[in-house]
């Protein structure tokens, strides 16, 4: 079975929430739509306070280059376009809207059936990809229609689709290869033709035998889909990682996929290109986990863009326990612990992970004592001990010239280190004196 | 015996004469020509190497004095203006008499008690801090506790204050070499004038919110309301992104604005009293429509508050 | 509800911890001194507990009352030193107060001197073993005789090693490979039994604490190195076999030239680092002037160790 050669670590799967099939989450009174919803710049409002908006129309438009529009997922009145706090507390833009009903924009396909054909010539699967807002639904949300506009004097050979769901307990991509295989395939397809690539392959972590069963038979009705299981190990779904697994290829150092001619897209983006190509349905809903090892039930949603954490919670389990510590949107061992319950969720949401006060603090850190685990289990073969120590010292030249900007910041190093130095911490803030260092040079 | 301890001393002392010829001859040929004042300048200096003058150390401040023959633009911090003039005495210049200053950080305490609205648990550098949330105490723009500016700051002159998790000044230690100022990634430190009797006066907050906003995160936020800079007497107020400012070069230390202030979010250092409300005029108007009348006592009140002022100085 | 914690990712951590380490090398170390005490008795219990009750008393000083530190003494690594240290001495009733001077130099002034754990540029056992080899040369050449099995006296007859022996001349009459293999020789507390030693040194390697790299490559060339000698010259030099049971080369490669802080981090820089700890040891043992060459080779290779660490970098995945 196929994996990435270097590094790596082995968390605590806890695909606790495996079984629970999607349910829908029922709509709130009020919600808030932020315009940043992507990586890139804001998208600048379309409406005014007072207007009437249905779901899937536009609201925010990208006017940016790396940008990408943003629809309404409700239909009701515009109360006012202002800012509001996010997950971490910080002041952004956002769309205030008063729900009345359930009203969907005409051109939306909201029947059941599913629509195999598609006879779009590539430029025009970009553009609407573009027009539907879709962007990557792995954490980066990187906007869809510039990773699938394959820039001059670059060739796509590979189409790689992201379902190795390595983060623990999040098990929102293997609720959709469960429930929507097909849909996925058709997605996929849709992704190859733009490429224009021969195959496309879903690398999907052998935890999830049902799922890689599932694919595999799937994807016997279509064309140039194959199924490609991979070995267990976190990070597997780290792009670069998994780009090593299915071609053998690296991606050098400060380059990207295509330069190796590699597309990488997770597999829930390639469901929402099925939505947004054959049914004409904007990017307004994420598929998200609400998991947690002392939660009553565990649950697997689909969530409009713009229901608040609390919403989530409320209509879950209700209330979070007395023992909660941490709220983690995302996995443990690259999500974001949330301080703002009230924040609304945004694109690429993937859970609301409830950690227990025990397992919610850090241990106390103690002296390094040299064992080299952090440089054993890192990815990317660079040496985390060494950046602690180059950052404590403010030696950010050295940093630099050691490749600290290679870091991909798994957290594969602070996982393994035994004196519980907070490493990726100090990585990240050492990368960040970097590119203040370039910065301030130009 | 006799002639193998001379021959033994006589062997030494030639091979030792030799070396010092080549000795002296080496230092002449590779001696490095620097002007004498140089050397006469790195002495009067501190010698802490804090770079609060923007030189890399004390030697390099010397150097850049004597090339350039006066202190325009040059300033030693820690040596003030005993060390200044000095400078200005070898070189043969002039300098002027500069305010000694002192580092404010302008944010009152923020992660204690019920301003504590999460626990942070990991690296602890503001720097970082900054870019995980907004800290502690929700505040995006207020002090994160972890000490960037106590690990700075060279000359033991700032601590943490343990029960606020806010830093403390000590204004005795305290050199004004801004390094405190550059750590912190929020600015909250600044640079002030110690003022008159070490007295200054200052807007304990850089929150940028909306009023509304400000006040739900911290009691004490400037909400950017402009009372202060109608009632400054000097006109130093400005305000500007919700934010009021003083001009420590124009406040008198007067203390208007302390009073005037609805969120006590300017604060006063080293006054003996508390500030003193103003006098008389207002209950007589108090019976009749209070609040038409309550602008017009303001004028008269100016002048002898102001007076008081002065008096005070 | 508590208010809640944030941090940075990741918000997880594997069950690691420097004090399982610790008492993980501790306990491989149990097998290595069941076998002394079950050959030199009731000596060799008592100098491995004053050891390591030093170890640990000083240690706990040095950071109550001269760093002014929290105490570590609980993450069981002083406990370590003083059980290699203890290793490294003949069992003998002069030791008893020796290994405590012994003790002091270790954690002292190789440890604690340069900042307590993780800091230390050599390994604190091997200093303190050298310290006293060259302070109190006559009594840590004595070793005592193995008899029966659980010797309780106090005086036991001394003898040489087979190593000693070697050097002036021959083996000693009737020294086996099994003998050897088993710990029934002359030799230091905890050097004497391979196969104790080569039990522990499979714990640590079950539970990763070790790599195969270090004591493969130690051994490994020490056992080739000495084996071309031998095949070249049969009488003056040792048979490899008997050369890596006999002394301190099997303690030496499993326990102290593992010492994660002295050593290499790099596999690469592990091979370099046995490698060079094998053929000095030989080349020490055969032209040194001691019989016995592994702490003298350990101490010089930790001293090439910052060098092979920036010189062996580990591959980078993007170049």
């Amino acid at each position: 079975m196929k994996t990435f050669k270097m590094g790596g670590v082995h968390p605590e799967e806890n695909k606790i929430s495996n079984d629970a099939a999607i349910e829908v989450m029922p709509v709130p009174q009020q919600m808030v739509v932020l315009m940043n919803q992507h990586l890139g710049a804001p998208a600048t409002p379309v409406v005014q306070k007072g207007d009437k908006v249905k779901v899937g129309q536009l609201i925010g438009e990208a006017q940016a280059f790396m940008c990408a529009n943003v629809h309404s997922p409700v239909s009701g009145t515009v109360v006012k376009v202002d800012t509001c706090k996010d997950a971490f507390g910080l002041t952004k833009p956002a769309v205030y809207i008063n729900v009345e009903g359930d009203e969907w924009m005409e051109t939306i396909d909201r029947t059941p059936d599913i629509k195999r054909e598609c006879t779009m010539e590539p430029k025009e699967i970009v553009a609407k990809l573009k027009e539907m807002g879709i962007v990557g639904l792995g954490g980066a949300t990187f906007p869809a229609h510039i990773k699938y506009s394959i820039p001059e004097g670059k060739k796509a050979e590979y189409l790689i689709i992201n379902a190795a769901e390595c983060e623990p307990y999040l098990t929102s991509d293997y609720r959709v290869m469960m429930e929507h295989a097909e849909e996925v395939c058709i997605g996929v397809s849709i992704l190859r033709k733009a490429l224009g690539v021969p195959n496309a392959y879903i690398g999907i972590e052998s935890n999830k035998p049902l799922a890689i069963q599932k694919m595999q038979e799937t994807a016997k009705q279509f064309e140039g889909i194959v199924i490609e299981p991979l070995k267990v190990k976190y990070p597997q779904g780290a792009e670069k990682q998994l780009i090593n697994a299915v071609t053998g290829r690296k991606v050098p150092s400060g380059k990207l996929p295509i330069d190796v001619g590699c597309v990488v897209s997770n597999l829930g983006t390639s469901f929402s290109v099925y939505e947004a190509i054959q049914k004409n349905k904007p990017l307004i809903e994420n598929i998200l986990t609400v998991t947690g090892k002392k939660l009553p039930s565990q649950h697997n949603y689909v969530v409009r863009i713009g229901t608040t954490y609390n919403d989530i919670i409320k209509h879950s389990i209700g209330e979070l326990p007395a023992t909660t510590g941490k709220v983690i949107s995302g996995g443990t061992m690259m999500g974001k612990a949330v301080v703002n319950l009230d924040a609304p969720t945004v694109k690429g949401n993937s859970s609301v992970l409830v950690m227990d006060e025990a397992e919610a603090r850090r241990n106390p850190e103690t002296a390094c004592i040299r064992c080299g685990k952090c440089m054993h289990a890192c990815p990317m073969g660079l040496e985390p001990y060494l950046f602690s120590a180059l950052v404590k010292n403010n030696r950010i030249e050295e940093a630099k010239e050691h490749n600290i900007l290679d870091c991909i910041e798994c957290g594969c190093c602070f996982f393994s280190c035994p004196a519980n130095k907070p490493l990726t911490d100090e990585i990240r803030l050492g990368k960040n004196k970097v590119r203040a260092m370039m910065a301030a040079k130009k | 015996m006799t002639q193998q301890i001379l021959i033994a001393v006589l062997v030494l002392g030639v091979i030792g004469a030799f070396f010092a010829v080549v000795l002296y001859f080496v230092a002449q040929k590779f001696k490095v020509v620097e002007d004498p004042l140089i050397d006469e300048v790195a002495e009067v200096l501190p010698g802490a190497n804090c770079g609060g003058c923007g030189k890399a150390g004390c030697r390099a401040f010397a150097e850049a004095c004597v090339s350039q023959g006066n202190l325009d633009g040059l300033r030693c911090a820690p040596g003030g203006d005993a060390v200044a003039q000095k400078i200005a005495q070898l070189l043969g210049c002039a300098v002027e008499q500069g305010e000694p200053q002192v580092a404010v950080v302008r944010c009152h305490p923020a992660n204690c008690g019920e301003k504590r609205r999460s626990n942070y648990d990991g690296l602890r550098s503001c720097a970082f801090q900054n870019t995980v949330y907004t800290g502690e105490s929700g505040c995006p723009f207020g002090c994160l506790g972890c000490g960037d500016c106590v690990a700075a700051c060279q000359f033991d002159a700032i601590h943490m204050d343990p029960e606020t998790g806010t830093p403390v000044v000590d204004e005795a230690k305290c050199t004004a070499c801004g390094a405190c100022a550059k750590a912190c990634p929020r600015r909250i430190i600044e640079l002030r004038n110690k003022g008159k009797k070490d007295r200054r006066v200052y807007v304990s907050c850089v929150n940028k919110e909306k009023g509304a906003q400000a006040m739900k995160t911290c009691a004490n936020a400037c909400i950017g309301c402009g009372k202060c800079a109608k009632v400054c007497p000097m006109e130093a107020i400005t305000v500007a992104d919700n934010l009021s400012y003083i001009d420590y070069t124009k406040c008198i230390a007067c203390r208007k604005c302390v009073v005037e202030c609805p969120t006590h979010a300017i604060v006063d250092v080293n006054f003996p009293a508390p500030a003193k409300k103003p006098e008389a005029p207002k209950p007589a108007e108090a019976p009749a429509a209070p609040a038409a009348q309550a602008p017009v006592p303001e004028a008269p009140k100016a002048q002898p508050v102001a007076a008081e002022a002065q008096k005070a100085q | 509800m508590n208010l809640l914690n944030i941090s940075g990712s990741p918000h997880v951590h594997s069950d690691e911890s420097t004090k399982k380490i610790m008492w993980r090398v501790n306990m491989a170390l149990v097998p290595a001194l069941l076998v002394a005490i079950a050959y030199f008795g009731i000596n060799a219990l008592l100098v491995s507990l004053i050891s390591v009750a030093s170890c640990v008393l000083f240690q706990w000083l040095i950071e109550k009352y001269i760093m002014k530190v929290p105490t570590t003494i609980c993450d069981g690594s002083a406990v370590v030193t003083g059980l290699l240290l203890a290793f490294n001495v003949p069992a003998t009733v002069d030791m008893m107060w020796i290994v405590i001077i012994g003790a002091l130099v270790a954690i002292g002034v190789a440890k604690m001197a340069f900042g307590g754990l993780g800091k230390n540029p050599f390994n604190p056992a091997i200093v303190g073993r050298i310290f006293l080899l060259i302070s109190f040369p006559v009594q840590m050449t004595t070793w005592p005789q193995v008899g029966g099995l659980f010797p309780m006296d106090f005086d036991v007859a001394t003898g040489a090693t087979p190593l000693g022996a070697f050097k002036e001349g021959a083996l000693p009459e009737g020294v086996t490979f099994m003998d050897a293999f088993l710990g029934h020789i002359g030799g230091s507390l905890g050097e004497v039994s391979a196969i104790a030693i080569l039990i522990g040194a499979c714990y640590l390697l079950w539970k990763k604490i070790i790599s195969w790299h270090i004591p493969v490559a130690f051994i490994g060339t020490a056992f080739i190195f000495s084996g071309i000698l031998w095949l070249v010259d049969p009488a003056s030099y040792m048979d490899p076999l008997m050369t890596i049971l006999t002394g301190g080369i099997m303690l030496g490669a499993c326990f102290m030239a593992t010492d994660m802080v002295t050593t290499p981090m790099a596999k690469s820089g592990q091979l370099i680092f046995g490698f060079g700890c094998g053929l000095l040891t030989i080349i020490i043992r055969n032209w040194g002037a001691y019989p016995e060459g592994v702490s003298f080779a350990i101490l010089l290779m930790n001293c090439v160790t910052p060098l092979i660490n920036r010189w062996c970098k580990p591959q980078r995945f993007a170049c």
